[in-house]
């Protein structure tokens, strides 16, 4: 049996859904092994952990984990991992979790591999073996050896929804690690709150337009038609790079990765950077006078013309239907 | 003041990444090369800094002698100083880049002085490590935040004020300088070269040191396709004829409020 160290994802104590992706993963990759979950400060409920398959639960308690910081949070692991030897440390990879993992694994001199979606038989017990992780932002996967005894990954956001094993509480214990004063640097100091609302990555519909809308203002019937479907108007990067609409709009491997119940691409080529952050949308509709572009062929439905033509009248029409 | 930013060159596929026949890099025969959105960014922000503060901009990059296209594009820009760490960088994993960037950048700070503020990208846009610029950090033994998009330096203060966009909101830090930044587009908008700032660049003279490194612990096997979505594109209509047919596909995806 192999011990699997798995950090939870928590933010000022409440623990997000990405750390039961990690657990999910590792239940299906690890089955029969002991799930360890480290937290890094305190959380509000640890139940959720139990449910989701962790075997142990162990807290980290101290001052300086009054809120995150990618270098405390790093030695704690970094501590943990030596204490306890284990032979997988897994994180989803979000922003946090690639972070510190990566904090971790330049403490220890070890290697990490980011964003895996598969690991091979035996991973755990071998010091010579194999993942399968993405590259491209998604576009592209590669297979990677990987030489270590102690084998540090992160799991793809989004690669496994999360499941519950509808599990026990797990067994917790505390400790208080050491942490160097001088990591006080890296805390987080305040926050901005952004306004409320639907935001690119929850939007049920999204209306994106590409270079062929021209200009800044030609996006308003963009807006416009967002504002009907309650949505959000989408950009690509030849938008953002005109200064048409903030970097914030943009869909892709740089911008945001949306998953709308329908995505509708105007003048959108559908170039493998922009695809990959619009490909996880239920339904596609292109418009494009291209019908050979990419996003037409990708798309599920598509209509050949001008979309200064068209975005009007099926605004016209929507209106007409209400 | 001293910046530096740290750039790799990778080719610019268009609708499809292709693989070489013996599966070891993308097939960029008739490809452009670029560097990641988010250098684009780090590039642009030294600029800037530059301008505001005073001082000097420098931009490394660890790859191939053909890099040197990536570094005069940043000169041309506006960094004045150019470093190739020359290297055949096919079989480099993160723990070899890092060692040798980081080996680099001390000779580089032995020789003009400490950078006050040094960026990375946030992740390469090809192989997505997400470790390099946090490695050498740790090396150099300074601090690092990650998916930064706005950063104030405050020079008199010796500290760096970056902001991190989260779920609904920004996250604040403030480091003591020197420190480490990895940054993502939309920190600002790049601006283009122009015809002066390229006839410029190329009279920059290009430093190059040889990269070295500690041999790292992960290697590729092969890259791999991922599985292809196959569609079945339904043409609904042409022009504006079809915005009654657009509307009724709307109303059966029940997105009509
Ligand atoms: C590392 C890297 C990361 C990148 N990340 C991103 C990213 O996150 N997001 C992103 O979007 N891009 C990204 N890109 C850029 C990407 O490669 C493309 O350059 C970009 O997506 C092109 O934008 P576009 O489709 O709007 O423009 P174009 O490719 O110029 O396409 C315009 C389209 O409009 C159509 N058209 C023209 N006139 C009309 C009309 N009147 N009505 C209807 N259709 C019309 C044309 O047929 C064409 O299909 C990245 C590139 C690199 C190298």
């Amino acid at each position: 049996m192999s011990d699997i160290l798995i950090l939870c994802e928590h933010d000022r104590g409440s623990i997000e859904p990405s750390t039961l992706e990690a657990l999910t993963f590792a239940r299906g990759a690890f089955e029969g092994d002991d799930l360890h979950v480290l937290v890094c400060g305190e959380v509000d409920d640890l139940a959720p952990l139990g449910e989701y398959g962790a075997t142990a639960v162990i807290v980290a308690e101290h001052d300086m984990l009054r809120d995150f910081s990618p270098e405390t949070w790093g030695q704690v692991l970094a501590q943990q991992i030596d204490d306890m030897s284990p032979e997988v440390v897994l994180a989803c990879g979000t922003s946090r979790g690639n972070e510190v993992l990566a904090q971790a694994a330049a403490r220890l001199d070890m290697p990490f591999v980011a964003n895996v979606n598969e690991v091979a038989d035996d991973f755990a017990d071998d010091d010579e073996t194999e993942v399968t992780r993405v590259q491209w932002g998604g576009s592209l996967l590669e297979r990677a050896g990987l030489e270590a005894d102690t084998k540090i990954i992160s799991v793809t956001h989004h690669a496994v929804e999360p499941v519950s094993a509808e599990g026990e509480e797990a067994p917790s214990s505390t400790f208080e690690p050491e942490i160097d004063e001088l990591y006080a640097r890296s805390i987080v100091i305040d926050r901005e709150i952004a306004e409320a609302g639907v935001t690119l990555s929850t939007a049920p519909v999204v209306v994106g337009g590409g270079r062929a809308v021209g200009s800044a203002d030609a996006f308003a019937p963009l807006e416009e038609l967002a504002e009907l479907l309650g949505g959000r108007v989408g950009c690509s990067r030849a938008v953002t790079n005109n200064g048409w609409r903030p970097h914030s709009d943009q869909v892709g491997q740089t911008g945001t990765r949306i998953a709308p119940e329908l995505y509708i691409a105007n003048g959108i080529s559908g170039a493998i950077q922009h695809w990959v952050g619009a490909m996880a949308s239920k339904k596609i509709l292109a418009i494009n006078t291209d019908p050979d572009a990419n996003m037409v062929t990708k798309a599920d439905y598509c209509v050949i013309g001008d979309l200064h033509d068209i975005i009007p009248a099926v605004i016209e029409e929507v209106k007409k239907r209400s | 003041m001293r910046v530096l930013v740290c750039v790799k060159r990778v080719p610019a596929p268009g609708a499809r990444i292709n693989i070489t026949d013996d599966g070891q890099a993308v097939d960029a025969a008739h490809l452009g090369f670029t560097v990641s959105p988010h250098e684009e960014c780090g590039v642009e922000e030294c600029v800037q800094l530059v301008e505001r503060h005073g001082g000097e901009a420098t931009v490394l990059t660890l790859g191939p002698v053909e890099a040197e296209e990536q570094l005069r594009y940043a000169a041309s820009l506006g960094v004045q100083h150019a470093v190739l760490l020359s290297a055949d960088t096919t079989q480099w994993d993160p723990q070899r880049t890092a060692s040798a960037i980081a080996d680099a950048i001390e000779t580089l700070e032995a020789e003009d002085g400490a950078f006050d503020l040094i960026l990375f990208g946030n992740e390469s846009a090809d192989t997505g490590g997400f470790q390099v610029g946090i490695r050498v950090a740790h090396k150099l033994e300074r601090p690092i935040v990650n998916a930064i998009k706005g950063i104030d330096l405050d020079l008199d203060n010796s500290k760096v004020t970056a902001r991190r966009e989260i779920d609904g909101g920004r996250e604040i830090y403030e480091l003591p300088t020197p420190a480490i930044l990895g940054v993502k587009e939309g920190l600002n908008l790049p601006r283009y070269p122009t015809m002066k700032g390229r006839l410029a660049s190329k009279k920059v003279e290009i430093k190059v040191l040889e990269a070295e490194g500690d041999e790292g612990q992960q290697s590729r096997v092969t890259l791999l396709q991922p599985p292809e979505q196959v569609s079945n594109t339904v043409k609904i209509g042409e022009g504006v004829e079809a915005a009654p047919a657009i509307v009724d596909l709307l109303d059966e995806l029940g997105v009509l409020s």
